[in-house]
């Protein structure tokens, strides 16, 4: 009997992955917002063809334009990913399907991974239209290149938000709250590190918005310190969020 | 097969389940019967491996549930038929599972239609169905991975008559090719017809449980008094759970003789004292759900 019940094999993590990656994709909320994280992307880079000068009108210009949506929306996919899975219900039918729920958390944060980097790909497709776009205005004379440096750092930067997005969602499960406090929390904290001078020096490793600026910014070396102080700062909005979401998601009753 | 032992649940102070036992056996449709929040569902959930139970355990097909690698593929469960994401379609809904499950997607579209839910239904956002259309889409979803166990939690909620004798006649050909059916139901009416064996649940315990042989002997007593708050009074001092049918006279779930020793411990004269007509299932399964507005005073 045992021995029955032993085959088929469960679900590898792949197909897990492949499962959440189309969960994320295939609801009319996750299409509206994968939507605008392409229009925002579309309208900077539009912005930055009319608007910035000659001289300064670059790949890696139209790059940081085109990913502009990437970095403020893609993070809500991964909250929804989660916390639609507690407003819905469905969580039930995920977590009878396949009963060790850390292959679920697994699941959706490599779909995110994945989403994120398909997400940024787009977004460098978004800047070689634009740059096309520039060619046939005659507005620049800058190359087509962009340094595999920031290509990197951008998807890091794409990566890291997305599974802050998924943390938070495991940590509030409920879809107002994770993604209000995903976008209100380090936002005070950067509002606080600039009113308040005792917070100033704390600020420069745990503001995200800072700690994470020189990912995005063309021609910039990252220092030892600069990683540090990245590190930190993911160590207390990715990290500390993800371990207590696990918590969470592992032991919440379900239905 | 599905296999509870003493199955306990506690919430802090509050016990939802308390001590559970019971077998399905291959070829059978097992009603689990209860009012409302008698711990149907609870039980259910732990059979699933959804909810720890406080002690006691449950196995399915010989081993506890967590412990199936691809469990999808071998029981088929429906614990709630509104837990469906409103903004999928029928289809997706079940082609996630499919996927999930390893089995072939085309058999999503096979099951949609097994089921009654026709391409143009499927097509259409879950959001929109009715609980019927909701109930039959869970149902496709439990059959998905041709499974030779089913554990369904109020299927027939929501279904109309001709989607109630639907499922009765799916459930009924299911166990009759070898497979074991663990069905739900607040309502005797929807299970008496389909189920082989009934285990009756209240208040978190097992109260009754046995073959078809409950639905026609009868084990409840008929029984009237002179004073009939006395008797309702002595009645509840033995602890016998009794329900009124007209004339100062009760049904009590239990045999004459614990009934008429209740009334004699308290001196009631007693005018009346006989077994109960009907089933004796339908006799316990009405005094429980009476019980609950028949408190001592």
């Amino acid at each position: 009997m045992t021995a029955a019940v032993n085959r088929p094999a469960a679900p590898s993590l792949a197909r897990l992955t492949l499962v959440e990656l189309r969960k994320m994709t295939d609801t009319r909320a996750g299409r509206w917002l994968l939507a605008f994280v392409a229009l925002i992307g579309v309208a900077l880079v539009v912005v930055v063809l009319v608007a910035v000068p000659r001289a300064e009108l670059t790949m890696p210009e139209l790059f940081s334009a085109a990913i502009s949506g990437v970095s403020l929306l893609l993070p809500v996919v991964g909250v929804l990913s989660v916390t639609g899975e507690w407003s819905q219900r469905t969580a039930l039918t995920t977590f009878v399907l396949v009963p060790d729920r850390r292959r679920v958390i697994a699941a959706k944060l490599a779909a995110g991974a994945v989403l994120a980097a398909v997400c940024l790909a787009a977004a460098a497709l978004v800047a070689w239209a634009g740059r096309a776009a520039a060619a046939a205005l005659d507005r620049t004379d800058a190359g087509w290149g962009l340094p595999p440096q920031l290509l990197g750092t951008a998807l890091l930067f794409a990566v890291l938000g997305m599974l802050g997005g998924v943390a938070f969602g495991m940590v509030f499960l409920n879809s107002p709250l994770a993604i209000v406090l995903l976008f209100l929390l380090p936002t005070v904290w950067t509002i606080l590190g600039e009113t308040v001078s005792a917070l100033e020096k704390a600020a420069g490793w745990l503001d995200l918005n800072r700690t994470t600026e020189p990912l995005l910014q063309p021609g910039v070396q990252l220092t030892a310190e600069m990683w540090a102080r990245l590190a930190v700062s993911e160590a207390v909005w990715l990290l500390v969020p993800l371990l207590i979401g696990c918590y969470r998601v592992l032991r919440a009753e379900v239905g | 097969m599905i296999e509870v032992t003493d199955l306990t649940k506690r919430y802090g102070d509050a016990v939802a389940v308390q001590g559970v036992s019971f077998r399905c056996e291959p070829g059978t449709v097992t009603g689990f019967l209860g009012p409302n929040g008698a711990g149907k569902s609870t039980t259910m959930r732990m059979i699933c491996g959804l909810t720890p139970p406080t002690s006691g355990s449950a196995t399915v097909l010989g081993v506890p549930y967590r412990r199936i690698p691809n469990p999808g593929r071998h029981v088929g469960v429906l614990l709630d038929a509104s837990a469906q994401h409103s903004g999928r379609t029928g289809r997706e809904t079940l082609e996630l599972t499919a996927r999930t499950l390893g089995v072939d997607a085309a058999r999503a579209a096979q099951m949609l239609q097994r089921v009654g839910l026709p391409p143009a239904a499927a097509r259409r956002r879950v959001g929109g169905y009715s609980l019927g259309m909701r109930q039959r889409l869970g149902i496709a979803q439990a059959l998905l991975g041709d499974p030779r166990v089913l554990i369904l939690d109020e299927p027939a909620n929501g279904l109309d008559p001709e989607g109630i004798h639907w499922m009765r006649t799916m459930l009924r050909d299911f166990a009759d090719r070898g497979g074991t059916v663990l069905l739900s139901s607040h309502l005797l009416r929807e299970v008496e017809a389909v189920a082989d064996r009934f285990v009756v649940i209240a208040g978190g315990r097992i109260v009754a449980q046995g073959g078809r042989e409950l639905l026609t002997a009868s084990a409840a007593t008929f029984v009237r008094a002179l004073n009939s708050a006395e008797l309702e009074t002595a009645l509840a001092e033995a602890g016998l759970s009794a329900r009124h049918c007209g004339d100062g006279a009760f049904t009590v779930a239990a045999d004459a003789e614990a009934v008429g020793r209740a009334a004699a411990k308290a001196g009631v004269v007693l005018l009346e004292l006989r077994p109960a007509g009907g089933g004796a299932l339908e006799e316990l399964y009405l005094s429980l759900t009476a019980a609950p507005q028949e408190e001592p005073r």
